[in-house]
């Protein structure tokens, strides 16, 4: 199999993670959802640390963002498919 | 075909006690802060021993001093260390510390500096020290069962690569193990904080979950919402989580969960730097998040080898257990090699997968219990910290 740029933990997640160094905006990622090893194609809309997470579905705020097939938070900002989510635009919902 | 891990053996020392363990250390432990310096004079004088300088041990009361005794006391009786010289500055506490440690029936013997002053107790305290190297140079190593051992974890510097790669790597370690009879042990109270509903669940029997529920609460009370400013202090996810893509505490909680696997479960949830009571098994221990700490509880809980997954690199050692690192991040193994025991990457390229990280784990911890140095003993990593739990008097 090739190489692939991003990892899903479980079908029900709607964010990734990219798991390659340098990763540029337009990049067309081969992601793998470890939980199975199905894979899919997604485009990356930004340059996207090692690390950082992918929106897989559009996100609005106040939508819960789902990694582990757990809530990990809530979306502060809207994401479009391929966008990053992190600090800017998601957070715990427990404060 | 799946590994049998139930006969493999490794070369180590059996103490008096029967308990297993890796290092055969000759430890030079102080009592108190003030006795640092006669502490490492006299590990400067005899070749072989090792001082422990910290910083606490006066004036403590309560939970604090039990605790700060637990962790001394703990330190000494750990299978790592062969035997013992203890200085403080008067003969009290000292004694108490000896009698704790004489329990296992290892070779220790107290000083203390009241009314010798540093020369005389170095003196003293340096023959006994010479006495007690020739001694455990001359121990014997035998084989003992991989699944003696007491093998902790703690994971730091984490971000989502630990969840991707490094800790489910510990956790398919502890699947395999634990059913032949190994002690495992995780922690860090504050970072289950987020999957502490899942944590909650995976105890084995409803006393165990909880005294964990106890345990997380009083912290989460206790402790966080008394001196919060705001999102825990602004410390839970660290700076360096977030910088490796880590946003919340949810998030960060649920891929340190993955250190205990799919099948394990804990059978009990204790105290910092308590030792397990109820037999082979995994067992919680309330302790910080913070590595250097967590490490030193578990090590003083008994434990002889730590599994430490990193993502961005954490480079914590103990001064008297071997700690083994994993990591998956490929930037962290290219920037930080010199810190990484166990290279994961392999998971994230999907080249390797859980059950191969998992061997490759168990393969260095048999390397490491048979005398291999982690890459944290030969860069002299001794990280030695206690955990205070308030204001002395």
């Amino acid at each position: 199999m090739a190489i692939p740029q991003l990892l899903v933990h479980d079908h029900t997640d709607n964010v990734g993670v990219v798991v390659v160094e340098d990763l540029a905006a337009g990049t067309e990622m081969l992601g793998v959802v470890t939980h199975d090893n199905s894979d899919f194609k997604l485009t990356a809309n930004a340059d996207i640390p090692i690390g950082h997470k992918v929106a897989l579905k559009p996100l609005k705020a106040g939508d819960t963002v789902i990694k582990y097939g757990e809530d990990i938070g809530k979306m502060v900002g809207d994401a479009n498919v391929g966008d990053h989510v992190h600090t800017h635009n998601c957070k715990t919902k427990r404060w | 075909m799946a590994l049998d891990f139930s006969n493999q053996t490794v070369r180590a020392w059996r103490r008096e006690n029967g308990r297993v363990g890796v290092r055969n250390h000759v430890l030079i432990l102080p009592v108190d802060d003030i006795s640092n310096a006669a502490c490492e004079a006299v590990a400067n004088n005899v070749k072989g021993t090792m001082a422990l300088p910290h910083a606490y041990g006066r004036l403590q009361f309560g939970e604090d001093l039990d605790l700060h005794f637990r962790t001394i006391i703990g330190t000494g009786a750990n299978p790592n260390v062969a035997a013992v010289v203890v200085i403080g500055i008067e003969p009290e506490w000292t004694k108490i510390i000896v009698d704790g440690i004489a329990k296992t029936g290892k070779p220790v013997e107290g000083f203390s500096i009241e009314q010798n002053g540093d020369f005389e107790t170095i003196r003293r305290a340096g023959w006994k020290a010479k006495e007690f190297v020739h001694w455990a140079t001359e121990l014997q190593k035998e084989d003992c069962g991989l699944s003696e051992l007491w093998v902790s974890t703690k994971c730091g510097e984490s971000d989502t690569t630990t969840g991707l790669s490094s800790c489910p790597t510990v956790g398919n370690m502890y699947d395999k193990l634990l059913p032949h009879g190994l002690y495992g042990c995780f922690g860090e109270t504050s970072e289950i904080t987020g999957a502490e509903h899942i944590c909650e669940k995976r105890a084995a029997n409803p006393e165990a979950a909880a005294k964990f529920k106890q345990i997380w609460q009083a912290y989460s009370d206790d402790v966080i919402f008394a001196h919060q400013t705001d999102d825990l202090s602004d410390s839970q996810p660290t700076k360096g989580n977030i910088l490796g893509g880590l946003t919340t505490i949810e998030e960060k909680a649920l891929g340190n969960l993955e250190k205990i696997g799919r099948t394990s479960q804990y059978i009990d949830a204790m105290g910092p730097a308590e030792t397990p009571s109820k037999g082979p098994g995994l067992y919680f221990m309330d302790s910080s998040s913070a590595a250097a700490e967590c490490v030193t509880l578990m090590a003083a809980g008994g434990y002889v080898i730590h599994t430490f997954p990193t993502g961005q690199g954490n480079v914590v050692g103990n001064p008297i257990v071997p700690v083994i690192k994993i990591s998956g991040n490929p930037r962290t193994l290219r920037t930080m090699a010199e810190h990484i025991d166990v290279d994961v990457t392999g998971v994230l390229t999907r080249e390797m997968t859980i059950d191969e990280a998992g061997d490759s784990l168990i393969e260095m911890i048999r390397r490491t219990a048979n005398g291999r140095a982690t890459a944290a003993e030969a860069l002299g990593h001794r990280e030695f910290s206690m955990t205070k739990l308030y204001r002395s008097a």
